[in-house]
């Protein structure tokens, strides 16, 4: 083909024996927004790591600009022109913005010393142009994660490069910073840059891309051009098979209150918050990352305090100090952050599963490992937790089988309510659907859900009410005749 | 791209100057400023003698040892390290240096690189084992501590070893132009060292990068491995300047000097509002933290108040200085 900017052909990569990448291959040409697609643990990551030269390859080339060439470090990366923006951010917390940008490639004086001014400067300059309305001295402590995010962007176009990799990068933006970014990548395009974007969200693959390439289990599976292509097309190129049915939800109608909170105010996060949950419904809660819903939910179980409000389970006025207090009262809270607050990533499934619940096999001092053994294969085959077994750390786990492990847990508790928040962030589309039936299940053995998430999409499908906050309001509680991606927009940035 | 308004000031001149780093170190550091102060003047009330030229410089020149290791040691932790082997160090160092030149009879220049040789040696070491294996920096310099303190009762047979020169005497117990202590002399060397380091190269930048977020730093190209290997290095010498000032001081090369001198150093890194999780941290703040130490025992020596009082009282302000620091930031 014609102007191929870079071509990575037979890339070949294992860890440990095992096959990351096989006969991986990717070419993309100048101008051109190429989306990488695949299930977590495809190999997507791993193939830009590669290219990033923080992986070394063992068997394939690399060819830029039609040369082949050998990437061994991240300089040298840099040196063919080469910018990764990665998933999770990676800015030096106490240094300032413009510090971070230059990070590695500080302007010196004629003495050897750093020309701060000069630095200073250069950034300003980039954060005015990228219309970001901050201080190039600002720590990036003190930036919201979004914020973090742009910087990373700029600092990755700062490079002049020719080929930039985004991996998930509107992860933790907010709609209106989407809108910039894709702006950004439009005039990057226009300057002739290759970029390499990596999203699991489909409908931004349909508007931001040029062409798509899957990779399963670490092979390349096709190259398809965008506009040629459907949703349906590409799941089935991800999954190797035809999913059935993807969003399985059961409306439910029942009309028991479960639980009810009523004018719950925290300074400065929530504002008069009133809800009620009705047994065996799915009450989704949406809107833009800091509206305040994941706080909401952390006073609801305990974890954080409020100043004003009730909490009412049952019918029953209830005291939630401490996430003790919530289990006592039946709810369960499933973190979104999975990883740092949920799981125990060194210990084994069992301990992962059964932490809460373990003075149930209690008997005199010691636990029993043949009835906690027997209750973690029940989940482990009832939300079919893909494993080597009890044993087997959690950290080697997938995304999606952590989320399970991790449901699974609370599960153990017997909830009445079971709070989800961003139930399937970081979790491929196969486990997505199997934790969409997960969820429709419990809620027609009765268990009353709240899912907090940022997912449009899963919001409109799998929730029989959706309410959306802004600023720490509560906009609008709409039922399911109600809701479309506009209305819900419309609430979520402040509309009455 | 769209231009839209800059809010915040873009005053670039005003952040570089140096009236405005002083404003800032005041701001960021005002609590331990204000103890700081407090403490000065609790103790001149109490005790006359306090405030002299002759004292103040006597404060100065006993927190000076201390300040050497703790410069190095606020790079250390910043970098997300840590480093026990200095006190061991200052031993070592002043056993080689002394009996260099009491039982080889090397003149006195060469005994004082040969020890400083030896302290530079065991930071290589450290810095070395640190950046090639995962082992972490509390194990590596533990088991330093113990070997090196272990050679230096080996090299001295566990005794004292003594030297008779003036010149050697004159390092840590001398005078410029009769007025200023030489330890001090050194001590403003090596702040101004360690100020540019920190302040004005990339080295100093990189610290602050490896310990805030070591994946950014490597992502960013940078030499993990350089960063620690330098960072231990320089506290292996900055040890040995200690350990030569020490031996010089006592005539002598002692294989008990330097017992718990890492835990002062690190004390006055904390009281400076450094972060023990690293990536953050000033040495400014750490100068003020070793002077709060070495004005409280000047204090309270001056009080006649016994030195086992004075541990105790040592322990309480640290726990109290570094709460409220906690809680002021908790607040801001």
């Amino acid at each position: 083909m014609n102007n191929s900017l870079l071509e990575m052909s037979g890339i070949t990569k294992q860890f440990l024996g095992v096959y990351a990448l096989q006969d991986a291959y990717l070419m993309l040409k100048g101008g051109e927004v190429h989306a990488l697609l695949g299930e977590n643990g495809a190999g997507k990551s791993t193939l830009m790591k590669v290219l990033g030269g923080i992986y070394s390859l063992d068997e394939g080339s690399i060819s830029i600009d039609g040369l082949e060439v050998k990437i061994n470090s991240v300089k040298d990366a840099k040196h063919f022109g080469i910018s990764i923006i990665h998933q999770e951010i990676v800015l030096v917390p106490y240094l300032s913005i413009a510090e971070n940008i230059f990070l590695g490639r500080e302007p010196l004086k004629k003495s050897g010393f750093i020309d701060k001014k000069r630095m200073f400067q250069n950034a300003q300059k980039l954060l005015d142009d990228f219309g970001m309305e901050l201080s190039a001295s600002t720590l990036v402590d003190n930036l919201t994660v979004a914020q973090q995010q742009m910087i990373e962007i700029i600092k990755a176009v700062s490079f002049n490069s020719k080929i930039i990799i985004m991996d998930e990068p509107t992860s933790s933006l907010t709609e209106k910073e989407v809108r910039f970014l894709f702006r950004t990548i439009k005039s990057l395009k226009e300057q002739g840059v290759g970029i390499v974007y990596i999203s699991h969200r489909m409908n931004e693959l349909f508007e931001i891309t040029d062409r798509i390439t899957v990779m399963r289990d670490g092979k390349y599976i096709g190259t398809v051009t965008t506009k040629d292509t459907s949703n349906d097309q590409l799941i089935s190129m991800m999954v190797g098979r035809e999913l059935s049915k993807y969003y399985i939800k059961d409306s439910s109608n029942s009309e028991e209150s479960i639980l009810k909170v009523n004018q719950l105010t925290k300074q400065g996060v929530i504002k008069n918050a009133s809800f009620e949950l009705k047994k065996g419904e799915i009450l989704g809660f949406s809107g833009l990352v800091g509206a305040g819903r994941s706080e909401l939910m952390k006073c609801i179980f305990g974890l954080e305090s409020f100043e004003k409000g009730e909490i009412i389970v049952n019918g029953q006025k209830v005291v939630i100090r401490n996430p003790n207090d919530a289990i006592q009262n039946k709810i369960a809270y499933v973190t979104e952050n999975r990883k740092e607050e949920g799981l125990f990533l060194s210990q084994s499934v069992q301990y992962n599963i059964t932490i809460k619940v373990l003075h149930e096999f209690m008997r005199f001092f010691k636990v029993n490992s043949k009835y906690e053994n027997k209750e973690t294969n029940q989940y482990i085959k009832g939300l079919s937790i893909k494993t080597t077994g009890v044993e087997q750390e959690v950290k080697h786990l997938s995304g999606g089988n952590q989320q399970k492990v991790l449901i699974s847990r609370w599960l153990a508790t017997k909830p009445q309510v079971l709070i989800l928040d961003e139930p399937t962030r970081g979790v491929d589309v196969g486990a997505k659907a199997e934790i969409y039936s997960i969820m429709n299940k419990l809620a027609k053995d009765g268990v009353s859900i709240i899912m907090v998430s940022s997912d449009l999409p899963e919001v409109i499908n799998m929730s029989d009410r959706v309410a959306v906050m802004c600023k720490g309001e509560i906009k609008a509680i709409l039922n399911k005749d109600q809701f479309s991606q506009e209305t819900i927009m419309h609430y979520a940035t402040g509309g009455q | 791209m769209s231009n839209i308004v800059v809010k915040e000031n873009k005053n670039t001149n005003l952040r570089f100057n140096l009236g405005y780093s002083i404003i800032r170190f005041f701001r960021e550091n005002i609590g331990i400023i204000i103890g700081f102060i407090v403490l000065c003047i609790v103790i001149s009330i109490v005790n006359s003698n306090f405030l002299t030229t002759n004292n103040i410089l006597n404060v100065l020149r006993q927190s000076s040892t201390n300040l050497y290791l703790a410069l190095a040691m606020t790079m250390i932790i910043i970098l997300g390290g840590i480093d026990l082997s200095v006190g061991s160090i200052i031993a070592l160092v002043g056993v080689v240096a002394t009996s260099s030149i009491a039982l080889l009879g090397l003149p006195v220049y060469l005994g004082i690189i040969a020890g400083l040789l030896v302290g530079v040696l065991v930071g290589l070491l450290n810095g070395y084992v640190i950046a090639t294996t995962v082992i972490p920096p509390f194990i590596v310099t533990l088991a330093t501590m113990n070997i090196a303190r272990g050679a230096a009762y080996v090299l001295s047979d566990g005794k004292p070893i003594r030297v008779m020169s003036m010149s050697f005497n004159n390092i840590g117990s001398g005078y410029i132009g009769g007025v200023l202590p030489t330890p001090v002399l050194f001590l403003i060397v090596i702040l101004i060292i360690c100020y540019l380091i920190m302040n004005k190269t990339k080295l100093g930048r990189y610290m602050y990068a490896v310990g805030g977020n070591a994946e950014a730093a490597k992502f960013s190209g940078i030499s993990i491995k350089k960063v620690q290997l330098f960072a231990y290095t320089f506290s292996g010498l900055m040890a040995a300047v200690a350990g030569i000032v020490l031996a010089s001081r006592m005539f002598s090369g002692q294989p008990t000097a330097g017992e718990g001198a890492e835990l002062d150093a690190i004390a006055a890194v904390v009281l400076g509002g450094t972060s023990m999780s690293g990536g953050k941290g000033k040495i400014g703040g750490t100068v003020i933290g070793a002077l709060i130490i070495g004005v409280l025992s000047n204090g309270l020596n001056l009080m006649g108040i016994s030195s086992f009082w004075q541990y105790i009282i040592k322990g309480i302000v640290i726990l109290v200085a570094v709460y409220t620091d906690v809680i002021k930031k908790k607040k801001s």
